[in-house]
């Protein structure tokens, strides 16, 4: 053998060496399709449900809780530190930040929407089928669709988007549009309009790591698009389920309380239990 | 496909799932579900890993009620004629409501045909109840225990209605409004009582199935309700978790889907069960638009014997849409509302009655 050729086979060799750990990111499940395999139960590990931005502690809303509640500090998850809000947009989210405690969607158990849903601190899943993917949050019960090639367009704006599905190489992009403009994107007031376009990208990073990004698009709120990202890690613990977080119970005195019977307390359920 | 905004109903005495006594059923029943879950034909849409697919949007939207009506009694089936004649006659009679328009009773059944979205049609297994065992087709007699506890919640509810405000539920019967947790499950968007077991309701009877080799979810579009049924033979989450769906494991036997489902809260009663109900529900994909939904209410302590119920989910166009229930509720707010404003006219009226 001449070592021309055996250059040629070793180059050949370390060609699909390299197509392989490409293609199999370091151990990352697959379908019997082919396609990263993201069926499993995921979680954010970090503090962007409190803010997007990089931010210090700070006290919770009720002093009796102690340290219960107070606000833990966080690099930030927003590429380049800064969410390019319009003027007008700017003192709208100055406005939710003073009211956060009262006025997060959040606190009323309302579906997070999209991004928020995937690094609130709780657990989500991916229901990965041929052509459809369902998304179900732990939280408010939400599930979000996601349906993959062409689907036609959205009948009717909603909490949770309007989500299109499609693969790009390894990676899970998912185009949602047709959003309400309720939602927040955390507790500090970050918010959107019902012009809002999110495009999220899943991709295999390691066995039990995805990379998630979201380019976040709002001409009615933001000067440009711009974009956040993070690791989601998947739950790895022997029988990890998802048990839903149905929150609708402990909303309702918040809600409705203003309604009660003068002396209807009795009656409060949380209270007891 | 059915688009129905937020809302919250005057009445909706059929779905309410209230507790009511049974009557004990003559019929000498086996305690045992009926027959077994038919095999699914060699033609059926296969998954990869060989399962028949389950996935898709799927509807049980029927007029064929649970129980056998009494004047059906010992008939099982419709003839295609027969089936025909109660398919027009219940069209019919529902139509007939336009007849009180303008009227109190209108405004109080708040919803009319344009809202309702439960069917024309009988299952077309053409059966003429939902209900298979017992073979009389109807609810088994709750146990004694389980009708004290009930006849002392519905005491305990009617006792607190002796002032004003106790306004009407959509059961059509008066419930105290003293705050949100006074009110039924479907009010306060907690649960419409067709998830589990999966049947038909008011509208919306949609579902889309997701299946994978080792979990499949099934998006119950009325509220969102979410089944998720892991295939990974662990065991159910510890007796004190309650879920307002339950705790559901699934398994192949052969050709059908079984999920196994307990650890359901006590408020999630089913037509009476309590919280030791153990659901079973079989899936079997009969043909390329049916699947054979098969469920049995295990509940000794609710039930003097299990029954069972079976129902064809036919392939629908979709898609889901999103019923975000809760988030609107307005109808909440107004019940509390006019509940408060009840009472405090009445005691304008005392007040003004002492003045004079």
């Amino acid at each position: 053998m001449s070592i021309g050729s055996s250059m040629k086979i070793l180059a050949l060799v370390m060609t699909w060496a390299a197509a392989f750990a490409s293609a199999q990111t370091s151990g990352f499940p697959r379908t019997a399709a082919g396609k990263p395999d993201l069926n499993g139960i995921w979680q954010a590990n970090n503090t962007a449900n409190w803010d997007l931005l990089a931010h210090g502690s700070a006290p919770g809303p009720v002093s009796s809780l102690g340290a219960v509640g107070a606000v833990p500090p966080g690099e930030g998850v927003v590429d380049g530190g800064v969410i390019p809000y319009l003027p007008a947009a700017v003192a709208q989210q100055k406005e939710n930040l003073k009211r956060r405690w009262t006025d997060d969607p959040e606190l009323k158990c309302y579906m997070p929407g999209v991004p928020r849903a995937t690094y609130m601190p709780y657990p989500f899943q991916i229901v990965q089928g041929a052509n459809t993917i369902l998304i179900t949050y732990a939280f408010a019960g939400a599930v979000r669709t996601v349906r993959m090639g062409n689907p036609g367009k959205s009948p009717s704006d909603s909490w949770m988007g309007w989500s299109v599905g499609r693969w790009e190489g390894d990676t899970l992009v998912i185009d949602v549009t047709s959003f309400n403009d309720q939602t927040w994107f955390d507790r500090a007031g970050n918010f959107h309009s019902d012009a809002l376009h999110v495009v999220e990208r899943y991709t295999p990073r390691s066995a039990n790591v995805l990379n998630y990004e979201a380019t976040i698009e709002d001409p009615k709120t933001f000067f440009r698009p711009w974009k956040i990202s993070m690791p989601l890690y998947r739950h790895v613990e022997a029988n990890a389920h998802l048990l839903e977080f149905q929150c609708i119970e402990y909303a309702e005195d918040l809600i409705y309380g203003h309604l009660r019977h003068k002396d209807g307390d009795s009656n409060k359920q949380g209270e007891s239990k | 496909m059915t688009l129905r905004l937020i809302g919250i109903f005057a009445l909706a005495a059929a779905f309410a799932g209230a507790a009511q006594t049974q009557a004990p059923s003559k019929s000498p029943a086996s305690a045992k579900a009926a027959s077994p879950a038919p095999a699914a034909s060699k033609g059926v849409p296969r998954a990869a890993d060989g399962h028949p697919d389950l996935s898709g949007i799927w509807t049980n939207v029927t007029i064929t009620p649970l129980e056998r009506p009494r004047e059906l009694a010992g008939k099982e089936f419709f003839t295609p004629q027969e089936a025909v004649e109660y398919e027009k006659t219940h069209v019919r009679n529902r139509d007939d409501r336009d007849a009180i328009k303008g009227t109190n009773a209108d405004v109080t059944n708040a919803y009319n045909d344009f809202w309702w979205d439960s069917g024309t049609k009988v299952v077309k297994t053409r059966r003429t109840s939902i209900i298979v065992d017992p073979p009389d087709g109807r609810i088994p007699a709750l146990t004694l225990h389980r009708q004290s506890q009930l006849r002392a919640t519905a005491d305990a509810r009617r006792a607190r209605c002796t002032r004003p405000g106790c306004g009407l539920e959509n059961n059509g019967q008066p419930g105290p409004a003293d705050g949100p947790e006074d009110r039924p499950l479907m009010e306060r968007c907690l649960s419409f009582g067709n998830a589990a077991p999966m049947l038909p309701t008011a509208y919306n009877n949609n579902y889309e199935i997701v299946q994978t080799p080792g979990f499949v979810g099934i998006d119950v579009e009325m509220v969102h309700q979410m089944r998720r049924i892991p295939l990974d033979g662990s065991p159910h989450v510890a007796s004190n978790v309650r879920l307002w769906v339950g705790d559901s494991r699934g398994r192949w036997e052969g050709d059908t889907l079984v999920i196994d489902t307990t650890n359901f809260t006590p408020d999630t009663s089913f037509r009476g069960s309590d919280e030791n109900l153990h659901l079973i529900e079989r899936l079997t994909r009969i043909d390329a638009d049916t699947i054979l939904y098969r469920f049995t209410i295990d509940d000794p302590t609710a039930f003097t014997k299990p029954w069972t119920g079976e129902i064809p989910f036919v392939k629908a166009s979709g898609p889901l849409y999103e019923y975000a229930c809760h988030e609107g509720n307005l109808g909440m707010t107004g019940i509390l509302a006019g509940a408060r404003a009840d009472e405090k006219k009445a005691a304008e009226n005392a007040a003004k009655k002492g003045a004079n």
